[in-house]
């Protein structure tokens, strides 16, 4: 009898629980929308803006004192395996020594703010919430584990420099812009050397340090013309690839010793 | 005007590349040499990773010695039954070369056996180059007479089995050398992205006692056959061959050679050799400032799979 009782006090409890949790996510609502779902990437591109344009729809069971609004803005490209290497003095030599593998990382990776990490959540929100670069996670194999390690650790940190200088990550905390107090813009870099892919756009709304509501947007990147013609023939048919380039090579060297014939 | 690499992944100047591939093509004229040696280096002083220089490097030798081949067939100096022995070592070795260029890439180590293979071939054969050359052109000032060097005794060379008549060449050669040469060579070219020229016709020369009059036509045709084969494995089984890039470096290579081939004939050997030489050990020394200056950053990354 008491089992059953107490069984039923935890039947509520988890009710209302989810009541006020879903109470709390339909509070706020974001809307957003990217300048372009494709972006075509053509052989003389320079690299361009994309602009994420969104607005935080407040309703009645918003509580009436909720005024500042945070938003953190992660977009994360294809994933892929990497491997960083560190040279090292061998016999005097500079040689590729030690390295990491990390797995099934983002190829391009931004993540904006409208204002400093610190001042919108606490580091232990920033950390589950994988806000800013240091927290984003980084999959590595350690050994037979992965893992993902402390965010100074040397190869970390060399991998998140090197992609950095690329301009495929990149992290900004005064990126994002509140038009009105509901209103709000962001322009995503894509530089020349972006991988082809899908690129996810996830939109977080915090507010008074913890998180609101999220959402979810993506865009395509897709290269045309003739050098992603040759690339993708390159990975694609290897064989037909080298048998033209072949080729183009005997065709080269016959039709010089034609056009150049001395005897 | 800018061009966008599809391969090699970077944006180049095509005037500069068209720039390189004529300036080799004229030193590789002058001297009567495939170029390789240089190319890929400068390739790589340029910015391009050495993976990629080395197997687009493959196919532009390959233009490069066909139109020399095919002028030499012109004037009946090959030896067909020589390049076929040649041959039979040269495609296992460019084979072995490919396979070894894939497993050194895989450990992360192929740019340091590039660089550690040029510095140590380029010292030697450029050294040996200058110092023949030097010596040379001392003989000829001092009035000695310079030896014809047809006499010495290979003893155990001629003494293999396996002998077989070179009609064309006029000689009788056991074709072990000659293979083991040939998978020396195609070993050599596949891994470091040259034709190995420069170092079979001495080899063949001296070692093999071949006459001038076939040597390098003959050695062009080991080396058409092995880039050839090397471009179609290095497209097959790295997909590093990058088309555009080879097609400026042909376009560039095949004109500076004939200007090159002009301006060799107005120059004496001796001072030729040395000038190769001094090229040569040029190229080496920078391999070597490279290896032992401390890079810029220890850190590098490469991407090793798919996007999933």
């Amino acid at each position: 009898m008491m089992r059953r009782v107490s069984l039923f006090a935890v039947g509520c409890a988890l009710a209302s629980g989810v009541l006020l949790g879903g109470q709390a996510a339909r509070a706020e609502r974001l809307i957003v929308s990217v300048s372009n779902h494709r972006v075509t990437v053509t052989p003389n591109y320079a690299g361009e803006e994309l602009v994420l344009f969104g607005s935080v729809e407040k309703d009645d069971k918003t509580p009436s004192n909720r005024g500042n609004y945070d938003l953190v803005v992660t977009v994360s490209g294809p994933r892929a395996d990497m491997v960083t290497r560190r040279k090292e003095r061998r016999f005097g030599i500079w040689v590729n020594n030690d390295y990491r593998q990390f797995l099934k990382v983002p190829t391009y990776l931004a993540i904006f703010s409208n204002r400093p990490f610190e001042a919108i959540a606490p580091p232990e929100v920033q950390r589950r919430q994988q806000v800013g670069l240091k927290n984003v996670l980084l999959t590595q194999r350690v050994g037979p584990d992965y893992a993902d390690v402390v965010p100074d650790d040397a190869f970390r940190s060399a991998f998140v420099r090197l992609r950095s200088e690329h301009g495929l990550y990149r992290e900004a905390t005064a990126a994002v812009t509140f038009l009105t107090p509901t209103l709000f813009r962001t322009g995503i870099p894509l530089p020349a050397e972006v991988p082809i892919g899908t690129y996810g756009v996830d939109i977080k709304l915090f507010a008074d340090g913890a998180l609101v509501t999220r959402t979810e947007t993506a865009f395509e990147i897709v290269k045309v013309g003739f050098e992603q013609f040759v690339a993708t023939t390159a990975h694609q048919n290897g064989f037909a690839y080298g048998l033209v380039t072949a080729f183009m090579a005997l065709m080269t060297g016959w039709m010089a010793s034609v056009v150049f014939r001395k005897d | 005007m800018q061009l966008y690499l599809p391969i090699a992944d970077i944006p180049v100047n095509v005037f500069l590349i068209l720039a390189m591939g004529a300036a080799v093509g004229f030193v590789s004229g002058m001297f009567g040499i495939g170029g390789g040696f240089l190319m890929t280096p400068l390739l790589i002083f340029v910015g391009i990773t050495p993976a990629v220089a080395v197997a687009s490097v493959a196919s532009h030798i390959a233009a490069s010695s066909f139109s020399g081949a095919l002028s030499y067939w012109r004037k009946r100096a090959i030896d067909p039954a020589l390049a076929m022995v040649l041959l039979s070592g040269g495609v296992v070795g460019t084979a072995l070369g490919v396979w070894m260029f894939t497993v050194l890439r895989g450990l992360g180590q192929l740019d340091l056996m590039i660089a550690l293979s040029y510095l140590v071939l380029l010292s030697t054969v450029g050294g040996l180059m200058f110092w023949e050359g030097l010596r040379a052109i001392l003989r000829v000032r001092r009035g000695v007479a310079v030896p014809l060097r047809r006499s010495g005794s290979h003893g155990w060379i001629h003494g293999l089995p396996l002998k077989m008549r070179f009609k064309r060449s006029k000689i009788y050669l056991s074709v072990i050398p000659v293979m083991v040469v040939g998978l020396v060579i195609g070993f050599i070219g596949a891994v470091m992205g040259i034709g190995g020229g420069f170092i079979l016709v001495p080899i063949m020369i001296y070692l093999l006692r071949v006459p001038t009059s076939t040597v390098i036509g003959t050695s062009m045709v080991l080396t058409l056959v092995t880039m050839i084969i090397a471009t179609m494995l290095h497209a097959l089984t790295n997909h590093l061959v990058d088309a555009v890039l080879a097609l400026i470096l042909m376009a560039g290579g095949v004109t500076g050679a004939q200007f090159g081939a002009r301006a060799g004939q107005k120059i004496r050997g001796e001072h030729l050799r040395l000038l190769l030489g001094l090229l040569i050990l040029a190229v080496g020394i920078r391999f070597a400032v490279e290896l032992v200056i401390k890079p810029e950053d220890l850190f590098t990354i490469r991407e090793t799979g798919g996007a999933g």
